[in-house]
Parts: C-alpha cells; structure tokens; sequence
C-alpha cells in the first residue's frame, strides 16, 4: 500500500519544507515533489504541517491493575490522537513492572492494540521498594528501554548507585523520579506563598533539588548517563545547566503543565491541579522555558497520569496525584513555545520527538528517507478551547480544560498505519 | 448583606461584610447577656447541622447553641458513628444532608479546601469551622469582637500574635480579617513555624518576642499542638514556653491596657503562663460567649441572604 501525503509543511530535523511524502510498507520512502501514481492513497495536507510521530517517554498507561484509569488502548487511543506514536511507560503497575513476565505482557498487549508504540519501563528494585534491585537483565530482554522508580526516588541512596550501575551493563539508563521523602512530609502542593493562603501543604524546592543533585553525583562518579524525570523548579535547572556544563553525561525532560501554570491555580482547590512534582511559581515557569531554549532540558513529555473521576473528586489531600496530558501536549506546547516566539516548531519537534527517541535509544523520531512513517498532520491555524470531553484516555483530569490553545492534531500515523483522524 | 451563600473564610470576605457580623454580634450578645428567658425565633423552621470531621469541645458547641437560641432545629453528625465511618465521600454526605432540606452545615475537618468542596456541591449554606491549616473564620471573628468590644474600634490596633504560625488557622484568619478592618498583626514563633509569604499576605513577621509584643493592644497565644514536638519543630516545652511564651514580664512591653486572648484550649504555662491567663488583662471566657454571638450573627445573616438571593 503506497500512502502520498501532499502539499504540505513538512517539519524535518533543521528545517521545515513545503514538500510531499511517499510512504510504502510503513517507511517513508521519499521526500519530494512528485506527481502520485495512480492507485496510491491521497491525502490532502495543504495549509497543514506534517510532524515526526511524537515520542512521549514519560506516560502511565496504567495496565496492568489499574484500567479503572487506563489501559493499553485508551491510552494508545489518546497517544494517537495526540499525534504521540511512540511511548515509554512507566512500572507503576500492579503487580508493579519489575519483572520480564509483565514487560512482556505489556509489549505483546500494546502489539495487538496497534495504535502506539509502547515500551516498557521496568523498575529499579522489586515492587518499587527500594531495597533489592529487580530483574534487569531480564526485563531489558523482554524489551525494557530503561529503568524508573517512577512515583518515587529510590532513597537509600547506594541502592540507586547499584541500580545506575547495573542497569548501565545493560545499556539502561535510570529515569530519575526526584523527590526526598522525608521533605515531602506530606505536602501536596509547592511550598510558598500559595500553600500558605490555602493551607495545603507545601513541598519545597529542595526535595527536588537534593534528589537532582544526588543523582547527578552518582552518574558523575560512576560515569554513566542519567535522564532526570519531569523539572519543576528553577533551581533543579540551574543544578542540571552546572552538570552539563562540566560534562556530566545527564538529560533532563519538562512538562507542559510546568512551562504553562503556576500554582495560582491551586487557590480554587481543583484538585486537577495536583501533580507530583507539584506546579511552581512565576520564577520557576520562566527558568523551564529559558531550560527548554538553551538546552538544559532536552525535552518534553507528558507524565500523562489518566485518574478515574472519583481518585479526584475529594478532599484535595486525598486526590490522587496527576495530569492526563497526552491530548493537550502539542497544542500546550505549540502555544506556549512556539508561537510565543520562545523557540522554532522544528526545534520544538526536536524536543518532542527526535531527543526523547535518542535518550531512549528508539529507531525514528524524525522525517526522513527510509524511516518509519510515524508522523503527523496537524493544523496549526486551528485555535480552539481544550475540551476534555474529547479526550480518548479514560483520564479527563486535565487543569486545561477550557483554555485556548493553537494546534489541532489532525491525522496520525505510526508505521504509515492511520491510528488517528479528525473526520 | 453577606455575598455568599457560605463563609470560608475571611480571605474571601468583604470588610463591609465583617462590619455586618460584627454588628449584628452585638445585638446578639446582649441578647446572651440579659439572660431573656424566651428563645428567639429568628431561625424558627430553618435546621444547621454540624459536621466534626476533628473533635472539638467549643467551636461545635457554640454552632449548635448559637442555633438553638435562635430557634433553629439542630442535628449534629459525628464523623465516628456515621456513614462516614463506612467510606462514604464528603460529596455524598453532602448530598445526603442536602436531601433533607437543611439550610446550613457548619463543618470541621482536617484537610485544608474541605469546606469549599463540600460548598461547592450542597445548596446548604456551608459555614468553616476549621478546615486543617487554612482558615477559622467564626474563631477569627470573634477575636475581632472581643477587640473591637475592649477598644471600640478595631482600626490602628496592633495585635500580637505568638506560637506556631505555620499550622494555625487561626492565625491566618485573624491576619486577613485584622488588616481588613485596618489593625496591624505582627506575628512570632520558631522558624519552624513560620510560613513563607507572611508579608505578602499582610502581616508583620517580627524578628523577635520583643518586637512583635511592644506596644501590641492586643496579645494573642496560640495553642501549641504537643503533636508538633514529635514531628521536630521545637525540641521541648520548656524551651517553648522560654522563648516563645508569653509571661507577666514579656507582657509589660504592651500597651498597659493590652487584652490577652487565646482560641483555647490552653496548655497553662506554655505558651501563657498562668498568672497571664487568670490575670486582668485576659478576656479568654468573655471571647467564649462573644464567640456564640458571632456564630449567632453569621446564621442570621446567611438566612437572609438565602431569603434574598437564593
């Protein structure tokens, strides 16, 4: 089956180009002007702009154990129509992913649904305990692409060096959920001028950054790669800006609702705003976007944390933490960096697709000739408020409900399979 | 008139609304002086239920009098023995009282924004009774009371606050409603205590005991919470009560004619001793009935506002 998209702005690595796409067996075979064959499949994307597949290598599908969130295919259904075609998945499961048995259940499940890319991150230690490490070397076998304690640090601080180092034997990097513990103490929100006048609880600064600085010297003096999870705080960025800057070998990722929020919006008690870390001030937004501009944070995810109506419609301490982002981080995104000038839609696409697939070692992440045709069609004229009644995650705990954005995704493809259409 | 249908807290509260309750607390506290034998018949037909998710001796008790006098039905729900006991959510009980067509719930509850969820999902007129370390509204407003009763007026005071800043409602609702109606709060404890954004919120962080009581019209101590040792944030009560206590001699760099006040209940001799508690300067009881009569007030005035604009 040959699929031409054409006619329209095609996003390549540096460059965007008004230019059409041959795809043939799922790879893009050429880029170019050329008239279609008869018989090959048209599709029109004239005033459109056709994007590399977004890879999203923080989401929580939920499955096994907790479908009454998400599952495989709602949560592929949502990737898709978030123009995100590939995913890492976090082992926050129950039973929890520290085992080859459920890396490989997830794999062959998300095989079937056919609509994402999911790959398995497995946990550091057995049960996300933080005591003895899992199963690496088995789980990479059964197709994990990195290790994460996901929710949590590990906090003894020599097991995480043995996972780092473990894990690195087997070329897996350690996704680093930063957080101490002991200086959450409980909190629910960033600490500061906001959890003061609510009176929910406030989690410095500092139980990030100790976490970000800790895991950065144990990279540094093991000389292995460490990726930081989900930066919240400025001053996590300027930790991560120092290490780069003496060569420290670490990679950082962000997320929309950090560069778009403030914790202004906790004031009303919507406890669609409770995420983990918890959305900071003015300073701290700005720090992320500067982060994002000059490389500090390599890229954005999502965190895409779907939760059931009833984990949020209670007592904000006793809301489940997270954002069901996944249908909004391209819009958000496309908003908040690329039409406000902050940075290029290629180099926004950079971020989103192509650093994430490199950080993960993943085949794709970009256009070009001979990859595979993950891609997607968006309108970028498009300015709409978010709806999270569209949503096709069963999470609709979104904070953006309502706010207008610019950037609709159109048409998605993976493997030059459609999973995802507007019409 | 109020304009809402709930009082949250004082943060949400005009100061023209604050003068209202204060006002009619007035009335009210005759009323509770004169020891008229006939109830009053201002709430005849309405029903307040109160709603302790925390325990409490006299906030609830004051709810549930300050409805009785004014000839209101009243119900109270103990979280212990309730279907709260078997999981049911804050929303469905909600829902649930609201089904038998009460006009007002005043809650407790641990968790800060309880009130506000509760509010946001009844047709019942929600009244804070302490929601975790946000607000106290009717606890604020009678502190104002008491003040404004003493001094006659509550704008250029100073008001002194002491203890755990940090995990106080109370405190956080008397800094909003003070500076409202124009006093100065300055506030003081362990570091520990403190929270950040004091200054933006309009309080005076004082740099030490000295500074935050001199010249002070009022002094306030807030119960210290004896669970806050076991979490670390001061190391004994002796050393409390020595740096952080108000005794007779701390309390000469008030104003003479400084009054003493406290939400109770009092650990004697940490952060008052008990010569200050007993003393002349202290109006802990007479804040007690004053308490009642603010209750009083803000029930009056939420009737009204539901006859008006509900």
């Amino acid at each position: 089956m040959i699929k031409c998209i054409m006619n329209g702005t095609v996003v390549l690595k540096d460059r965007e180009i008004k230019t059409d796409i041959l795809i043939e067996n799922g790879i893009i075979e050429s880029i170019g002007d050329f008239t279609p064959l008869p018989g090959c499949e048209i599709i029109d994307a004239a005033g459109k702009y056709v994007l590399p597949g977004i890879v999203d290598m923080h989401v929580h599908f939920r499955e096994p154990g907790y479908e009454g969130k998400e599952d495989i295919e709602t949560g592929s259904r949502a990737a898709a129509h978030g123009g995100v075609t590939q995913v890492a998945c976090m082992p926050n499961t129950d039973p929890t992913c520290d085992n080859a048995v459920v890396v490989s259940y997830i794999v062959h499940r998300a095989k079937e649904v056919g609509l994402c890319k999911v790959h398995p991150v497995g946990a550091i230690t057995k049960g996300q305990k933080g005591e003895t490490l899992a199963d690496i070397g088995k789980m990479k076998g059964a197709g994990a692409v990195a290790l994460s304690e996901d929710g949590k640090s590990v906090m003894n601080s020599q097991i995480m060096r043995l996972g780092m180092e473990y894990g690195n034997g087997f070329g897996l990097k350690c996704l680093c959920h930063c957080e101490d513990i002991n200086l959450v103490d409980g909190g629910v929100v960033n600490e500061g001028y906001n959890s003061t006048m609510t009176g929910l609880k406030g989690i410095p600064r500092a139980a990030e950054d100790i976490i970000i600085s800790r895991d950065i010297c144990l990279a540094e003096s093991i000389g292995c790669p460490v990726h930081i999870c989900h930066v919240s705080t400025w001053s996590g960025v300027e930790i991560i800006r120092a290490a780069k800057k003496r060569g420290v070998h670490v990679t950082a990722e962000t997320c929309p609702h950090y560069f778009a929020l403030t914790d202004d919006c906790i004031t009303t008690y919507d406890t669609y705003t409770k995420v983990n870390p918890p959305i900071r001030e003015e300073r701290d937004r700005q720090a992320i976007i500067a982060g994002l501009k000059d490389g500090t944070l390599d890229c954005i995810v999502t965190d895409h944390a779907p939760h059931a109506l009833k984990d949020k419609q209670v007592e904000y301490n006793l809301a489940a933490f997270g954002i069901s982002g996944i249908e909004t981080s391209f819009a958000l995104s496309y908003t908040y960096l690329v039409k406000s000038g902050v940075m290029t839609l290629p180099e926004l696409m950079r971020k989103m697709s192509y650093v994430p697939a490199q950080i993960l070692g993943l085949e794709g992440g970009e256009i070009k000739e001979g990859a595979p045709a993950d891609l997607f069609i968006a309108d970028l004229n498009a300015t709409y408020r978010i709806d999270s009644s569209t949503f096709l995650s069963k999470g609709k705990n979104t904070p953006f409900n309502g706010m207008e954005v610019t950037g609709k995704v159109v048409k998605t493809f993976m493997d030059g399979k459609e999973t995802y259409s507007e019409e | 008139m109020l304009r809402h249908k709930d009082l949250l807290g004082l943060q949400y509260t005009e100061p023209e609304e604050i003068q209202e309750i204060l006002d009619g607390a007035e009335g009210c506290f005759d009323f509770l002086c004169s020891r008229d034998p006939k109830h009053r018949e201002d709430l005849k037909g309405r029903t307040l239920v109160t709603l302790f998710y925390e325990n409490s001796t006299r906030t609830r008790t004051s709810f549930e009098l300050a409805g009785k006098y004014l000839g209101a039905n009243e119900v109270n729900i103990s979280t212990a023995s309730s279907s709260v006991q078997k999981g049911e959510s804050l929303i469905d009980t909600g829902k649930t009282l609201d089904s038998m067509k009460i006009d007002f719930i005043a809650i407790r509850h641990p968790m800060a924004g309880a009130p506000k969820l509760l509010a946001d999902n009844v047709r019942a007129s929600v009244i804070n009774g302490g929601d975790g370390m946000h607000e106290h509204p009717t606890q604020a407003l009678l502190d104002m009371f008491t003040l404004r009763r003493s001094k006659g007026h509550l704008d250029g005071l100073k008001v002194a606050i002491l203890g755990d800043i940090k995990h106080s409602r109370v405190a956080l609702s008397n800094t909003f409603g003070m500076t409202k109606m124009g006093a100065s709060v300055y506030v003081y404890g362990p570091e520990t205590m403190m929270p950040q954004g004091l200054e933006r919120l309009g309080a005076h962080a004082a740099k030490s005991r000295e500074e935050c009581l001199e010249g002070a019209d009022a002094v306030m101590g807030l119960r210290i919470q004896l669970e806050r040792m076991g979490g670390g944030l001061f190391p004994s009560l002796g050393e409390y009560a020595k740096f952080y206590g108000v005794n007779e001699d701390a309390l000469k760099l008030a104003k003479p004619d400084a009054i003493i006040l406290h939400p109770g209940p009092v650990n004697r001799g940490v952060e008052l001793t008990p010569q200050v508690i007993d003393g002349g300067s202290s109006r802990i009881n007479r804040q007690v009935t004053g308490g009642l009569a603010v209750r009083m007030s803000v029930l009056k005035l939420l009737a009204e506002y539901r006859d008006c604009c509900m």
